[in-house]
């Protein structure tokens, strides 16, 4: 026995290396006809593992202070991030790298839950696989607000002031809570203070948790595929390996590898040419250090956040509270996590679902979007009007799913074996994909 | 359907320029002429910065040794931009008292650090040309792209006089121009025309060196990315696709 496998040996005895390995990597099997969408899961543990690892050296720079540079009115954290963009060796490009990974972090996750979306992957017997996952969305929200704090520019102070004001809308305990939130009547340097805390430790350790959470559940009841066919059901009888399963490792890996290469173009196209995306990744007012006497005349959230802030916006006050607002935000998030249950039919895969289904689908690609942008801009009537509209197309989506989805059969039958997608699927994927980025433009012109 | 799609794609594409989020309302801005690879026009306007901008509002993120980027050697910072008895590492620090700045202007100098990042270029460009007489202000002077804006026109000795009149539009429409009435040393009026090339490429030079200040290491950023997507484009991409290939060819 060669000197590395007696080595192997001797660890396996005491902990479970070579089995582990084996079934989550080289023997665990997952469908062989993933396409495009099964990317984003593997991109997702790549920007987490990067926002991580520059984090820790943004932490070694940075500076949680909100008093002020003597003889300025910039304050101290906000001198320190300028410090690592300047000072620091190679430090605006981890700078850049977090700042981006934030925008691009989110760009993944939302493509990963869309794949989930069309192809069904919430259904049975996936259901936690997708409630961790609606964990990590949640956690990753968390994490965005509260790094987007950090830089105490005035997005950063006014963001945190309109956010933490939400709460104080709750009937009740609500002033008390934003008070207990802040650590102060107002953002201050004790909130700095704490939301550096919950930045940078508390919020990632239960975001790495739920991760570890999320691959267990999925490695257990192994993956869904485009066809949401169970490949489990199709076992070898001689080898008992499902038919249309291939191994993890090598196959995944190396295709992952490939998906690696082609967003790491996408990603260092932004870090090196264009990090403040327009004002999309970077908002131009957080370069103006944080003054709790001036208010911005528009307070946009970064991006990420549009369409759940256009459904809060959206929603009037009524009975003399604004809470309602705050629940149809809160609600918007929330009810994604029920899509396992509210979804009634037998069909996994958008392939062989009936029309009731695509048209509502293609309505809440519409809408989300929509309301996407309609919350990165100030309010107008006609704005205020199509918000709304967007907003109940949203919740009708979610909440008449157990109706629409019932009798829902498309024409094609649910084939047994997983198949690959056809020239004609990849065509009418291109054509989709160019009318929602013309959609998304000709909403912008009119909106 | 094919090419009704095909039409609509046609169309939107059409529409594409329209489309713009930036700027609403607010008087149209100039472009700003100006290109941060241009070391002569950076080191012009670093001595604008330094000897006029410095005196009222500090740079506390920018070191003077940074100005090295910019072409300039150790000697000639010393020489010509370091305040007397100041170290090549100080940071750009204002010579004004901040209680000072605020009984005087009524509001203590934003720091210029990161200015060019939070207005734009094009901003700073038509803000340093737009000053115009208001006898209503405290200072004499108000601003076309900054109302009420607290600051006077430092410049005003090089561009001269302006006056902001209201004229109607093509369509009819009110639109607010800047006339030239006094010609200042660096600009000239004959027979009701003005020439501000002069005033204006200085104002360019400023513009450029903020915006360079604004982040240092920008040209640097550019380099080092077409390394890496030359490394990722002509390296990782053919090897991650030439080994997937290789290894999936039995899959069918």
């Amino acid at each position: 026995m060669s000197k590395g496998r007696s080595l192997l040996n001797w660890i396996d005895e005491r902990f479970p290396l070579s089995s582990s390995l084996k079934s989550h990597v080289t023997e665990y099997y997952a469908p062989k006809n993933f396409n495009f969408w099964y990317f984003f899961g593997s991109l997702a543990l790549l920007v987490l593992v990067m926002q991580i690892v520059t984090g820790i050296f943004l932490t070694m720079n940075y500076k949680p202070d909100a008093s002020l540079l003597p003889g300025s009115n910039v304050s101290v954290a906000f001198a320190s991030v300028e410090y690592i963009m300047r000072d620091v060796g190679g430090g605006w490009i981890i700078r850049y790298m977090h700042s981006t990974g934030a925008s691009m972090f989110f760009v993944v996750v939302y493509l990963h839950m869309f794949r989930g979306l069309i192809y069904g992957s919430y259904k049975q017997p996936r259901e936690l696989v997708w409630i961790f996952g609606m964990l990590i969305f949640l956690c990753l929200m968390a994490e965005a607000f509260l790094g987007y704090l950090l830089p105490w520019g005035q997005m950063s102070f006014w963001g945190a002031q309109v956010i933490v004001n939400l709460f104080s809308s709750i009937p009740v305990i609500g002033p008390d809570l934003s008070v207990f939130i802040r650590g102060d009547f107002v953002v201050s340097d004790a909130t700095l203070n704490r939301f550096f805390a919950l930045h940078v430790i508390a919020v990632p350790l239960v975001l790495l948790g739920l991760v570890v959470a999320h691959l267990v559940a999925l490695h257990e009841v192994g993956s869904n595929n485009p066809d949401g066919v169970e490949i489990k059901k199709n076992k070898d009888p001689v080898t008992h390996l499902p038919k249309d399963g291939i191994p993890f490792h090598p196959y995944y890996t190396v295709k992952d590898v490939l998906g690696v290469a082609v967003f790491l173009i996408v990603f260092s196209l932004i870090v090196f040419f264009l990090p403040d995306m327009g004002g999309y990744f970077l908002e131009a007012n957080n370069f103006i250090p944080a003054d709790p006497l001036k208010t911005p005349p528009h307070i946009a959230p970064v991006w990420y956040f549009t369409p759940f802030y256009a459904i809060l916006r959206a929603v009037p006050s009524f009975a003399g509270t604004q809470v309602w607002g705050v629940l149809a935000m809160g609600a918007a998030v929330v009810v994604i996590a029920f899509l396992p249950w509210l979804d009634r039919s037998p069909i996994k895969s958008v392939r062989y679902r009936g029309p009731k289904f695509k048209f509502m689908l293609v309505l809440f690609i519409i809408a989300f979007i929509g309301l996407g942008m309609l919350g990165a801009l100030p309010t107008t009537n006609v704005r205020t009007i199509v918000s709304q509209i967007l907003s109940v197309v949203y919740f009708a989506f979610f909440l008449g799913m157990p109706f629409y989805t019932k009798n829902d059969v498309g024409s094609v039958p649910v084939p047994d074996r997983v198949t690959e997608s056809t020239t004609k699927m990849k065509i009418n994927f291109a054509i989709m994909v160019a009318l929602v980025v013309a959609g998304a433009y000709l909403f912008a012109t009119i909106i | 359907m094919k090419t009704q799609i095909r039409h609509l794609i046609a169309a939107c594409a059409m529409v594409l320029p329209l489309a713009s989020f930036a700027n609403e309302g607010g008087p149209a801005l100039d472009k700003a002429p100006i290109n941060i690879q241009d070391t002569e026009s950076l080191q012009r306007g670093a001595q604008i910065f330094t000897n006029y901008c410095l005196s009222c509002h500090s740079a506390v993120s920018m070191r003077y040794n940074r100005l090295m980027d910019i072409g300039l050697t150790e000697q000639q910072i010393k020489d010509n931009l370091l305040p007397d008895g100041g170290k090549i590492g100080d940071q750009m620090k204002v010579s004004m008292a901040a209680g000072d700045a605020k009984a005087w202007l009524g509001a203590p100098p934003p720091d210029l650090s990161v200015v060019a990042r939070s207005r734009g270029a094009d901003w700073l460009y038509t803000y340093l040309r737009g000053f115009y007489r208001d006898d209503t202000r405290p200072t004499g002077w108000n601003n076309l792209v900054f109302d009420k804006v607290g600051m006077p026109h430092v410049f005003w000795q090089w561009q001269g006089d302006q006056v902001l009149e209201t004229v109607k539009g093509a369509h009819g429409e009110e639109e607010h121009v800047l006339k030239l009435v006094k010609a200042g040393t660096l600009t000239k009026l004959e027979n009701g025309k003005a020439s501000t090339v002069e005033y204006d490429r200085r104002m360019a030079d400023l513009t450029n060196y903020l915006v360079f200040m604004g982040e240092p290491a920008q040209v640097k950023r550019n380099q080092i990315g077409y390394v890496v997507l030359m490394f990722l484009g002509l390296l990782l991409l053919p090897l991650a696709y030439f080994l997937k290939k290789e290894y999936w060819k039995d899959i069918h």
